[in-house]
């Protein structure tokens, strides 16, 4: 009899505590992530003080001189490929929404969905791969530059990469929203377009901001394709024809050619503070966006 | 009126072809993939050991071998963490605010970028507890980007399962432990595996936190522990597609990049297929 207790106890405990601790465990190992990049980072801003880092728009830490630390155009780089981005993925993106949730029969929407879905899967490497081959030399030709690795061709391949993303999110936006407004605004008098403009979208408005801005986080944290195809030049950018270096390029580009522990090094972990930093926030108002008002 | 609906075509035709074009995107990335990479796929590229001076003579055996190690790393790690963290969080803590707050935390994690974790990983796992640049470190450390795609996938997929299931079964007399295991569990799991499929699909194209944490273009002999550094396609592409010279290097990028996208959608088409499948089986 106790025998049976005993067991049934073991049986209600033994799982709390090994589902406990692993719970614990990774949990404190997401929040170590933001520990180590700020312990790390931090010490690089210390040293080099904000204002170099943010003011000074000249990045050269290996210079026989003195080392310049600013990040400046690192992020004008990354906001220039941002906007573009967004510029070409926003409303080709709610285009593609709109379409499957409003206009498409059920079936056809089942079959494209899962389609656009799997554009998420192409490794970005891959198409920054063929953005090496064929879109570059494309710019080039267009603009007639001497070569196409450039701030516009890095955003074009960047919008594809987070098309999906925000053509998915705002399909959900757009069909969560009630048939009743639909069928009440159809029944007054109003065309689908109408409705559609009129009610669905200022009704499903939210979690399209949520779509973009989650398409936002993904744009921001590219790295292979803005490696491959931006240039990767550390000069101050003056239009979207230049060569860019964004800031998560250069992480990828540094990281491994520096003095574990250096300056540099922490200065390179400083730069991927603020990524984590500026990523996390856009989540946030995603979040926000998407709990907001729901119908 | 007419000029309305005249309006309203117009519109309709602009999404229509927005919709046909997102899809092309998928076609004509395959079809040029394939254009530039098919010849060099053969027996001989897909079975064999990479060979440095002479690309045309060797094949990415080394590097298949070292991303299914990591695909593989990365399910049975991130699998076993976020599945039982979730569990605990969903079936266990009653406390709703420290579950709101983690999930928030948790999903928004899910969006910090790739070559952050990278430096995260280089930092703990290279560094800190000096696993050096090797397979261990670049299976921990994607196995902790994918962490919260399992666990976001987990919670949702536990809280899909109805109230009055757990309650039935405990009104039966079973246990917490035994209702998780006989009746949670087995409805939730499909539809968290899924989730958690795509995302290790995800990790395993990943290129930049591998570039960060150990892998190399060229291995003498296979990683024989995981303690060895390694070859993984997403890097081998990279190097191709970017540093190496020999005039057959595009079209090898090519022929290993099919082979990737393969292998990832491979991944994420079966846990889509299953995700329908198991949508239009529930019955309650």
């Amino acid at each position: 009899m106790t025998l049976i207790k005993k067991q049934k106890r073991f049986s209600g405990y033994a799982p709390y505590f090994i589902f406990g601790t692993t719970a614990v465990l990774t949990v404190g190992i997401l929040i170590g992530i933001f520990a180590f990049l700020f312990i790390i980072g931090i010490q690089a801003f210390s040293s080099i003080g904000f204002a170099e880092f943010f003011l000074n728009s000249d990045w050269n830490p290996n210079s026989f001189h003195t080392p310049s630390w600013g990040i400046i155009s690192m992020v004008v780089g990354t906001l220039i490929v941002s906007l573009l981005s967004l510029i070409f993925a926003v409303p080709f993106g709610l285009a593609i929404a709109i379409y499957l949730a409003e206009i498409a029969s059920p079936k056809i929407r089942e079959i494209l969905k899962p389609i656009i879905e799997m554009i998420a899967s192409i490794p970005s490497v891959v198409l920054g791969f063929l953005g090496l081959l064929f879109l570059a030399p494309l710019v080039a030709k267009v603009f007639t530059l001497s070569n196409g690795l450039n701030a516009l061709t890095a955003s074009l391949l960047v919008a594809i990469a987070s098309l999906p993303t925000i053509a998915s999110i705002s399909e959900d936006a757009l069909s969560d929203v009630s048939s009743k407004f639909r069928e009440a605004s159809l029944a007054l008098g109003a065309t689908k377009w109408v409705t559609i403009k009129k009610i669905v979208i200022p009704a499903a408005s939210s979690g399209l901001m949520a779509a973009i801005m989650l398409g936002l986080g993904r744009i921001i944290g590219e790295t292979m394709i803005v490696l491959m195809v931006a240039g990767n030049t550390r000069a101050f950018p003056q239009s979207f024809l230049d060569s860019v270096r964004p800031m998560t390029a250069n992480i990828a580009i540094e990281i491994k050619e520096v003095v574990t522990h250096s300056l540099h090094w922490q200065a390179l972990f400083a730069i991927g503070l603020i990524l984590f930093v500026i990523t996390f926030i856009i989540n946030f108002a995603a979040d926000y966006f998407i709990n907001k008002n729901k119908l | 009126m007419k000029q309305g609906l005249l309006r309203e075509r117009i519109y309709f035709f602009i999404f229509k072809i927005s919709a046909v074009l997102g899809i092309s995107i998928l076609l004509v990335t395959l079809v040029l993939l394939f254009n530039s990479g098919h010849s060099v796929i053969s027996w001989t590229f897909l079975t064999s050991h990479w060979q440095h001076q002479n690309i045309t003579k060797g094949g990415i055996f080394p590097a298949i071998l070292g991303s299914l190690y990591l695909g593989l790393g990365v399910m049975v790690i991130s699998f076993t963490l976020g599945i039982s963290t979730a569990i605990f969080f969903s079936e266990y803590n009653k406390n709703n605010l420290v579950k709101r707050i983690l999930q928030l935390t948790i999903r928004n994690l899910a969006g910090v970028p790739s070559v952050v974790y990278g430096l995260f990983g280089l930092a703990v796992f290279v560094n800190f507890f000096s696993f050096g640049t090797s397979l261990l470190s670049a299976m921990l450390t994607l196995s902790i980007m994918t962490l919260p795609w399992v666990i976001v996938a987990t919670i949702e997929a536990f809280s899909a399962v109805p109230q009055k299931f757990r309650e039935s079964s405990l009104a039966l007399g079973a246990d917490q432990w035994q209702t998780i295991r006989r009746v949670v569990f087995p409805i939730a799991i499909p539809a968290s595996i899924t989730g958690g499929i795509l995302g290790v699909a995800r990790a395993m194209g990943e290129t930049a936190p591998i570039i960060i944490v150990g892998a190399t273009f060229y291995l003498s002999s296979l990683p024989s522990s995981i303690f060895d550094k390694f070859m993984a396609l997403p890097y081998h592409i990279f190097i191709l597609a970017t540093q190496h010279s020999s005039p057959f290097a595009t079209s090898y990028a090519a022929g290993s990049a099919l082979v990737l996208i393969a292998l990832t959608f491979l991944l994420s088409l079966g846990s889509i297929i299953i995700r329908y499948h198991l949508r239009s089986k529930k019955d309650w």
